[in-house]
């Protein structure tokens, strides 16, 4: 959270307590202004002003507060600090850097009244200017670059507040070499000063110049995700599904290897342990796309469910302005936001407080409003500066009683655009990812098609159409299964079943805890497709020529397709099974 | 300090009284009746000249004319190590006519959140001794693992067979030096008989030494369960954290818990939630399940069996939802395998330990061991799935194939998991059992278990194979 004391306006002493909702009187604020509350300066934040009196949302635990102490107000909505330092970092909610906080507070609890800034400020950072002095500059432009970590060049822009719109500047001194944040790397003829540290208020979107149409997949080395519900970069995407389905460790295989240049996780309501599982494995593992650290690319943001409910509201915020800065610089930024039902409920249960009017559930009638707008902030954009860059949004939903007709799924599902729905029976015969095929969607699979053909293969649509096909028609056969049995059931139909078992086994099924298995790339995917598609053709050939179904299924080359995800030299292992598969069944007849 | 005889409502366990001093949110109340009865409360909302106190006992006694006193703090748990070996009531005040205590430590109840980022994450195995738990839904030090049970089910029973047998491998033939094992248990609203069962439990074993026991039954203050379960995990972090004992914390019944929550919100005249629960139960329940954990630099460690009896047996009512999304996976008793006499009559297919993959595996347990599990999951769901179809079409209609899984499902229930709430299984032998079982399956309908461990471990007589080989002649 952003340090700079604006002009303190008017302070205010507390009227009422109530959990983290805190009535002040004789405050003179602003909607959305930071305030400090009480002796100890519990951070909060102004939500409703009604006459003299101020309701404030607290970040921390109000135990012991009482009426009467005083409540100071910084005149400033709740920023985030940005600049080099944001990855390889852990937050919560409002930004305060846990490490820090740790440090500060000299206890592995989270103690009170304890600010940090969100980026180191005496840290020094190797400045390289990339703009001369008479150039002239207009908002976002870049003006140098520092090296964030082994895998991110940070780049230096002109903030956007600093310029109109289509001003310019001209450069008129430029510093290089080791700087903190605050010192200035750039002055502008209009007496402007850049440093390496801009704010910005974290419910406003940074600005851009227009939205565009995305045409390249976000590859997440997910084979059910890739090859039929695939999400693009500036994508939003949603996986509702009850507990234990699947949602954390889909996000946090998405984390670790879809192939954005940024990852930003946000951890919002759920357990501290999830966190630091990240904060063990990310420093461990590979970047599939550079071989660095995953946490050169990754800031966490964590406010777990026993964290203050206020800062569980806020900290989605916190993350998609943190995406959006790097965007700007023209990265490509993918955020998972786990899960948007406890932000969901942070806003109800602030609203209840308030005595709101409720909507459906209780949920404020100005939920939707708040998913929408959080979701449109994803996007593939032209910056400002002329670059291009993308923030894709992934939500986890948790649906209560894993009933998707509530409003948060509802609400969510008319906004995204991929949907990747999780199925609890799957999960309970351990079918992961338990990703329900019949009702999940992509709404970007077809603009994503060229991609896929010219990086890949060029039948990847007609292979994927496939697919889904068999996978229907399984789901209709399976029907009859349940009256009759598999047995009654005509020959070419039973074939039909056998290679949708290897669909749902092979393909649709991928351990995340595998060592090789947990990541596939785009062209493994396609290979194992085929090999199910040889098998498929030529097994009905086979039928066709009069071999009996049981003999069809029973060939030894066929159960080796389950062991294509695992193969580290898939290619070669999938020529060789193609040829087994071929050479037993033609023998056959 | 100030007494008031200014109350001006008493409303269920609730009591408004004036005041003209500031009172601190959440701070403890204490209220003398006209008859010298002392109840005590604590404050639910402050505000200016007003204050909402919820009374723990139930407000029944109190009239306009009791006095009210605000001790100045918020509610603390006298904490030591001498705690071990001693029986209290459900605010923590000796009820076994033994010595007062002497506190070392006095700590606020609410415990504050742990930063995440001073979390060491769990991954030590517990061998539980049973072959549900071990070999398909391990525990670990430090994990949160609900059982989800329902009325007249033989949960109790699990949670004491749990309690009796934890240990954790290593350290047995260790340095002997370790860490002690420290049982810390929270009922509330429960009936004696039940509690007595635990405790008769905790007497024969000699666990009672190594134990701290809150007790709040069935026939004590509702409301007043809504600090037992604060004060249990006070004590059990200050003997992990501070004392460095292993603590396992089982909390009955979870849903007596809710209710006494669910009451206050009602006085309050909140907006409520779903199905009448406050809209804040799962930020109240995070805030006790969560306290369970490992920190890093310290030795002890906090694993929590909270156990719930699911309303109508129902999993998605929020009782049992809320708390699924919390904790670290879920333990289910089934009534039908109960009454199919299974002991303990857990169905592994709902069931789940998030810890698990991490705490198993080569150099932790044993290296086949998650494979195995996956399959016979994978295996079990099958042959459970046949059992609705064989009902209408017969065995003799089915392949041999869809025969065999029925065969394994009927099989893995007599075998693996009907162990007897008595018998206390190494892992290994859950293994052995398992692959057992797993050979009665062909070798390629393995297809969760790596090439090496079927050759390593497939039985090769068990009737798996030869059977398929003799179709395919
Ligand atoms: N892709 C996967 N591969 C293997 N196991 C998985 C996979 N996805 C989920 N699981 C298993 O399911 C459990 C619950 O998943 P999780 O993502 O935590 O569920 P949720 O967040 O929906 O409650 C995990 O602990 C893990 O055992
Ligand atoms: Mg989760």
């Amino acid at each position: 959270m952003s340090q700079t004391e604006a002009a303190v306006r008017d302070d205010g002493i507390i009227a009422s307590v109530s959990g983290p909702v805190v009535v002040a009187r004789d405050l003179d604020a602003r909607m959305n202004d930071v305030v400090y509350v009480g002796d100890e300066g519990l951070m909060g934040e102004v939500i409703e002003i009604e006459d003299d009196t101020t309701t404030i949302q607290v970040y921390e635990e109000t135990s012991g507060i009482s009426p009467g102490e005083p409540v100071e107000n910084t005149g400033e909505p709740l920023t985030v600090d940005l600049g080099p330092g944001l990855l390889d970092t852990i937050y919560d909610g409002v930004q305060r850097p846990l490490d820090v906080l740790e440090d500060k507070m000299g206890s592995p609890y989270l103690d009170r009244g304890v600010d940090a800034p969100g980026i180191e400020l005496d840290e020094e950072w190797e400045f390289e200017p990339e703009v001369a002095e008479g150039d002239e500059v207009g908002r976002g432009d870049v003006v140098g670059t520092v090296e964030e970590t082994v895998t991110i060049d940070h780049k230096v822009m002109v903030p956007p507040d600093i310029l109109e719109e289509d001003e310019t500047a001209e450069v008129v001194a430029i510093e290089s070499g080791s700087m903190t944040v605050e010192e200035t790397v750039v002055e502008l003829d209009n007496g402007a000063e850049v440093s390496m540290r801009q704010e910005w208020p974290v419910r406003e979107a940074r600005p851009t110049v227009e939205k565009k149409t995305p045409r390249t997949p976000l590859v997440s080395g997910q084979r059910i995700l890739d090859g039929l519900f695939p999400i693009a970069k500036g994508g939003t995407a949603a996986i509702p599904g009850p507990f234990g389905s699947g949602k954390t460790v889909t996000q946090h295989q998405l984390a670790k290897y879809a192939d954005a240049d940024i990852i930003i996780y946000v951890g919002c309501g759920e357990r501290g342990n999830e966190m630091t599982e990240v904060i063990d494995d990310f420093p461990e593992l590979e970047d599939p796309s550079t071989g660095n650290p995953l946490m050169a690319r990754t800031s966490l943001i964590a406010n777990t469910s026993n964290m203050p409910v206020a800062a569980r509201e806020s900290c989605v915020y916190t993350g998609i302005t943190i995406a959006e800065f790097y965007r700007d610089m023209g990265y490509d930024v993918a955020l998972m936001a786990d899960s948007t039902s406890r932000w969901a409920e942070a806003m109800r249960e602030i609203s209840s407080r308030l005595e709101e009017m409720p909507g459906e559930e209780g949920y404020p009638a100005y939920l939707a409003a708040r998913l929408s707008q959080f979701y449109e902030r994803a996007g593939y954009f032209e910056n400002i500066n002329g670059t291009e860059g993308s923030v894709s949004a992934i939500g986890a939903v948790s649906p209560p009683g894993g009933d998707f007709s509530e409003p948060v799924t509802q609400n969510t599902l008319r906004i995204v655009k991929t949907f990747w729905a999780l199925d609890a029976d799957l999960a309970e015969r351990r079918h992961f990812p338990s990703i329900n095929w019949n009702e999940s969607y992509s709404l970007y699979k077809d603009q994503l098609d060229p991609w896929f053909q010219d990086a890949v293969a060029d039948d990847w649509p007609e292979k994927r159409q496939w697919a889904v096909d068999v996978l229907d028609e399984e789901t209709e056969l399976q029907e009859i299964v349940q009256l009759v049995g598999k047995d009654a059931l005509p020959e070419d139909q039973q074939l039909t079943l056998e290679v949708a078992r290897y669909l749902r086994e092979a393909y649709l099924q991928q351990n995340a805890f595998h060592p090789v298995d947990t990541y596939c790339p785009p062209e493994k995917t396609y290979l194992m497709l085929t090999t199910i598609k040889t098998l498929n053709d030529e097994a009905f050939d086979a039928l066709e020529a009069g071999v009996p179904v049981d003999e069809i299924i029973d060939i030894d080359a066929a159960p080796k397709i389950n062991r294509i995800g695992v193969q580290e030299d898939y290619e070669e292992y999938v020529d060789d099974l193609k040829s087994e598969i071929t050479e037993e069944l033609r023998s056959l007849y | 300090m100030k007494e008031y005889q200014t109350i001006t409502e008493i409303s269920g366990p609730l009591v408004y009284a004036e005041v003209d001093e500031a009172i601190g949110y959440d701070e403890i109340v204490e209220i003398e009746t006209a008859q010298g009865e002392t109840l005590r409360g604590q404050v639910l909302e402050s505000s200016d000249g007003v204050v909402a106190i919820q009374v723990f006992e139930g407000t029944s006694g109190i009239d306009q004319e009791a006095s009210v006193r605000f001790l100045g703090e918020t509610m603390k748990m006298p904490v030591t190590e001498d705690l071990l070996g001693r029986v209290l009531d459900g605010s923590g005040r000796p009820i076994d006519g033994g010595p007062d205590i002497v506190p070392e430590e006095r700590q606020d109840i609410v415990g504050a959140a742990i930063n995440p980022y001073s979390r060491e994450y769990p991954e030590e195995f517990i061998e539980t001794g049973v072959s549900a738990i071990d070999g398909m839904n391990t525990l670990v030090r430090g994990q949160k693992l609900p059982i989800f049970s329902s009325s007249g089910q033989p949960h109790s029973e699990l949670a004491m067979q749990i309690a009796r047998q934890a240990s954790v491998p290593e350290e047995e033939e260790g340095d002997g030096e370790a860490s002690e094992f420290a049982v810390i248990f929270g009922a509330m609203g429960i009936t004696a008989e039940e509690a007595n069962e635990f405790m008769e439990d905790f007497e024969r074993t000699g666990a009672l030494e190594r134990s701290v026991v809150f007790m709040n039954l069935a026939d004590d203050p509702a409301v007043e369960r809504t600090v037992t379960p604060r004060m249990v995990l006070t004590t059990a972090e200050y003997l992990a954290f501070e004392k460095d004992y292993h603590v396992l914390v089982i909390l009955t019944d979870m849903t007596n818990y809710c209710e006494a929550l669910r009451e206050i919100g009602a006085a309050r005249e909140e907006v409520p939630g779903r199905r009448g629960y406050p809209g804040y139960m799962y930020t109240d329940l995070a805030q006790l399940y969560e306290r369970a954990g490992r920190i890093e630099g310290r030795d002890g460690s906090v694993t929590q069996i909270p156990i719930l009896t699911m309303p109508g047996d129902d999993d998605t009512h929020p009782i049992p939802d809320l708390t699924g999304y919390i904790t670290e996976g879920q333990i289910y008793v089934d009534p039908d395998l109960n009454s199919q006499g299974l002991q303990p009559p857990v169905n592994v297919l709902p069931s789940l330990s998030r810890l698990m993959d991490d705490g198993i595996g080569e150099g932790l347990t044993r290296a086949d061991h998650g494979d195995v599990s996956d399959q016979m999951y994978a295996a079990y769901a099958e042959g459970e799935d046949l059992r609705d179809l064989v009902n209408i079409v017969g065995r003799e209609a089915l392949s041999e194939r869809d025969n065999k899984y029925l065969d394994f499902a009927d099989r893995f229930e007599k075998e693996f998991i009907d162990q007897g709430f008595d018998t206390n299984r190494g892992l290994e032998e859950t293994l052995e059992i398992g692959w057992d079982l797993l050979s009665m399956l062909p070798k390629e309908e393995l297809n969760r278990v790596d090439q090496d461990f079927i050759e390593e471990y497939y039985r090769e007589d068990a009737g798996g194979e030869t059977e398929t080989e003799a179709t395919a002649d």
